[in-house]
């Protein structure tokens, strides 16, 4: 029962949706499945933030390893939680002065666009800015010219990484018109249109039909990894 | 203390002091803000239920006999203010100061500051990493944890969670209280996701983790569904459609056009052999191997061509982070022009004109 | 020299990727000089897109990112707003991503209410902000704006925004512009607008890590693509070289800058992705030449092994 409900409940939204595709009378089912599931992922970040105090409040507790950058987080977190749920500081609404709560959460200059500006935004850009270190890394230390494969690979990278730049015009910008489509910006160009796409192309189509057959797994109760183990 | 532990503290040291004196001395990291009053006054009839407010300085308020008094003699329960900080840059600021001094709506803003240097010594703090863990950097990945988990939250909760769902099945409530314009009547059937999210986050409870299942039931499958018929429709059906390109592709002038020709025929070819040596139910040998071996050879150009365009996405990523760094807060370069005043840039500009012109 | 590079130490490296980066920014940043930029046949492609629509056209302008990717994508963003706003399109603003609202308000900000102050908020442009669920976003948005955005990112009723009540779903617009840093963004689009709905024309920016796997949708389903900031530099020049006496820098009569070479001096935001490709260009030379060190010291190493 405990079980079983849910894979009903899945088989039912999941074939709502795909009759509102193919027939007009059920489109206003499938718009409606797809707002609960769009109300439902908002809910979802609740939940995360929910399990993100769990899981640290528990280090802290436990005083596991480390357990003091658990206090920075869960600070981190109500502090931020706190000043944007409550919109401390945030001024009405220009349309609606006489209501204190009208105004917009993100208003620039209130203590929340504070913390958007000036930690979360610093803090994730120079997160995904430290990959530019750890690829410059990994090309040095791995990338290998191994057998015609890794050739090809590293071949095609190089003609990128210089005719994306000045550098393919420079390289090659001797070449008399009628060569052309030799130099490397337009040959960079004829590899992503050309080879890139067809690559690609064929990726995309095997992975559709592995989406379709997962999806369809699902849908007809054939994987239920999705309910997690457990005796309840 | 150790000797490289010495050297390493002392160029810290050397550094930290280094900005700070170019803080102090040149004012490096500044932030500047413009007020912009926000007066607006209620010229509702009286007795009339709904307000009826307008800014008291606007086209609006020439018309009002109240607007015609001081703001400050407005009776209080008719007038709200408050004064609305926006971005500026030093440039702004330097060029009306000297027009009007005292009167300059520009000014240094004291928290902006501290917000510039905060977001370069998180910066910092998280590229010491690259040399060794260390506890700074402990302390800024704490810190993206916490405040990202919270700001998505933050945002789920007003952007959708108010007026989607709240607003629907109580929108009286959330009409007086967060979003005075909403105007639906009540939706019940919105019960049905205010139920599933309640049970959703049953999963925080210790006990009972079989209700979290229905909701998760709900989003798995209407998220196989959606995505069953768009994966078929653009991934599956429009990408063959799309392989059907001739090869033997006519111009305009309705000249065999080769060049076309041939890329059409590598295109076919290569999506081709891709799919085939994706396809393992069959032993790659003879003509299955060999065509499965030209489809490696395209993947690999593919993949090659992934790499050089990861390569270059990581490095502008790099790059703005070191602009940042360098222009708003150590004040090294200013590519914008944004803390120069508008005469110095039109003073420069006359004279560089007069130069090119000599 | 074989022995220091085979056991070199990450940390030279990373060292070497800073300075690849931090001096060509400092010397253009001193200099103002950059590399010049020609467009190729898919950035002409976005730019025609939206230069060729009627004036007044309906353009929904996606903002899919945040910060993490503003590097890349700010200069698109900036662009398409400018060039939307020079061909007086209509804008309606969006996101599927939580923080997309707030790049929307910084171009706003930057280029909307600098740069062209004549436009309207709710006449000329609207925000409408963000809504959870990714692709169901788009599945309920195409068929019916209303069902989820009720009010804009203000909190004004649907009804009472001007340029609102001329649109009841996607399907309305002229064309569809996304600036996209992964899932969800323009592979979404494609999937749950474009490709069920043939007559909508999409053009997008995106992300370097994205742009090869969106080239299999051009030109049937997505007619043009910006691919990292390459494609933002090549639009840039584009955009500018059209509307380059507006966006220049004033001299002291108020005229349009011009340099040795007669061309325009646009003012520095607009040139973001071009400043940005001279970095790019030394930092591609120094992963070239660590490949290219890497390998020598295999080939070497596998001769040693070989002669043992």
């Amino acid at each position: 029962m405990k079980r079983t409900i849910p894979l009903f409940i899945t088989a039912i939204g999941g074939f709502v949706l795909i009759a509102a595709v193919f027939s007009g009378y059920t489109q206003s089912w499938g718009e409606v499945a797809a707002i609960w599931f769009d109300v439902l992922a908002a809910i979802a970040y609740i939940l995360g933030g929910g399990n993100l105090m769990k899981i640290h409040l528990k280090k802290i507790s436990d005083r596991t390893e480390g357990w003091a950058y658990s206090v920075v987080t869960i600070i981190a977190f109500l502090a931020t939680l706190i000043i944007g749920l409550g919109k401390i500081g945030v001024n009405p609404s220009e349309q609606f002065p006489d209501y204190a709560w009208s105004g917009s959460y993100r208003e620039v200059g209130g203590p929340f666009w504070w913390i958007y500006e000036y930690a979360f935004k610093p803090l994730t850009a120079t997160m995904f800015a430290m990959l530019a270190f750890y690829v410059a890394s990994a090309a040095f230390r791995a990338f290998r010219a191994k057998n015609l494969e890794a050739v090809l690979l590293l071949g095609t990278a190089f003609i990128i990484l210089l005719g994306r730049t000045y550098a393919g015009v420079w390289v090659t910008g001797w070449l008399p018109d009628w060569l052309s489509g030799l130099k490397l910006e337009n040959v960079t160009v004829t590899i992503m249109k050309v080879f890139n796409t067809a690559g690609n192309r064929a990726i995309m189509i095997g992975i559709a039909l592995g989406i379709a057959s997962t999806s369809l797994r699902v849908l007809l109760g054939v994987d239920r990894s999705y309910l997690g183990g457990g005796e309840e | 203390m150790k000797r490289e532990t010495l050297i390493w503290t002392m160029v810290l040291l050397f550094g930290a002091l280094l900005f700070l004196a170019n803080g102090v001395m040149r004012g490096a990291g500044r932030a500047y803000v413009k007020e912009v009053p926000m007066q607006f006054v209620n010229v509702a009839e009286p007795g009339e239920v709904e307000a009826d407010w307008i800014r008291y300085n606007s086209e609006l308020a020439l018309d009002e006999a109240l607007c015609t008094q001081r703001f400050e003699e407005i009776p209080p329960e008719l007038r709200v203010s408050w004064t609305r900080l926006e971005k500026a840059e030093r440039g702004e600021y330097l060029t009306h100061q000297a027009t009007e001094g005292a009167d300059n709506p520009y000014r240094v803003s004291v928290s902006r500051t501290i917000g510039v240097w905060v977001a370069a010594l998180f910066t910092l703090f998280l590229f010491s990493f690259l040399y060794k863990d260390n506890p700074l950097y402990k302390i800024a990945e704490a810190s993206v944890v916490g405040v990202s988990a919270a700001y998505w939250m933050v945002i789920g909760f007003w952007d959708v969670i108010v007026p989607n769902l709240f607003g629907k099945v109580a929108p009286g409530i959330v009409r007086v209280w967060a979003i005075p314009g909403l105007e639906d009547p009540p939706n019940y059937w919105y019960l049905v996701p205010l139920i599933l999210g309640i049970m959703l986050l049953w999963r925080l409870v210790p006990k009972g983790s079989w209700i979290g299942r229905w909701p998760l039931a709900f989003v798995i499958g209407t998220t196989a569904g959606i995505r069953l018929i768009g994966f078929i429709q653009a991934d599956f059906l429009s990408q063959i459609r799309n392989t059907v390109i001739p090869v033997v592709a006519v111009d305009q002038a309705g000249g065999f056009a080769f060049w076309d020709s041939l890329k059409n025929a590598i295109v076919i070819i290569g999506v081709l052999a891709g799919l085939v040596y994706f396809f393992f139910s069959i032993e790659h040998k003879g003509v299955v191997g060999k065509t499965a071996r030209l489809g490696i050879w395209f993947l690999m150009v593919t993949f090659g061509a992934a790499f050089g365009y990861t390569v270059m996405g990581r490095i502008a990523l790099f790059a703005i982070r070191l602009e940042f760094l360098f222009d708003d807060w150590l004040w090294l370069i200013d590519p914008t022009m944004k803390r120069v005043p508008d005469e110095v840039v039109t003073a420069a500009a006359t004279l560089l004109t007069a130069l090119g012109a000599g | 020299m074989y022995e220091f590079f085979k056991t070199l130490d990450r940390r030279w490296i990373f060292l070497m990727m800073f300075l690849a980066v931090a001096v060509p920014i400092l010397i253009i940043g001193a200099t103002g000089r950059t590399f010049p930029e020609e467009p190729t046949s898919l950035a002409r492609a976005v730019f025609h897109a939206i230069e060729d629509l009627p004036e007044g056209s309906k353009v929904l302008l996606s903002y899919d990112y945040d910060p993490a990717s503003e590097g890349e994508l700010s200069p698109m963003a900036t662009m398409f707003a400018y060039h939307c706003a020079a061909k007086r399109h209509r804008m309606y603003f969006m996101a599927l991503w939580p923080v997309g609202p707030q790049m929307v308000d910084d171009t706003i900000e930057n280029v909307l209410k600098k740069d062209f102050p004549e436009l309207e908020y709710g006449k000329d442009y609207v925000n409408l902000g963000y809504k959870s669920g990714y692709e169901g976003v788009i599945k309920v948005i195409i068929t019916d704006f209303t069902e989820l955005y009720t009010t804009d990112t203000r909190g004004t009723p649907w009804g009472t925004i001007p340029m609102c009540q001329e649109v009841s779903s996607v399907q309305d617009m002229d064309l569809l512009v996304n600036v996209s840093a992964g899932y969800a963004g323009t592979k979404e689009w494609v999937q749950y607008a474009v490709t069920p709905y043939p007559k909508l024309t999409m053009v997008a920016g995106c992300t370097g890590v994205q742009a090869p796997l969106l080239y299999p949708y051009i030109p049937q389903q997505l007619q043009g693509l910006l691919g990292a900031i390459k494609g933002a530099a090549e639009y840039e020049a584009l955009v500018t070289e059209c509307y380059g006496a507006r966006m220049a820098r004033r001299d002291a009569e108020g005229n349009p800058m011009v340099d040795d070479d007669g061309m325009y001096v646009i003012r520095g935001k607009y040139t973001e992705g071009i400043r940005r490709m001279g970095p790019q260009l030394v930092a591609h030379l120094l992963m070239i030449l660590l490949i290219i060190v890497g390998n020598v010291i295999y080939f070497v190493e596998r001769r040693k092994e070989g002669r043992r």
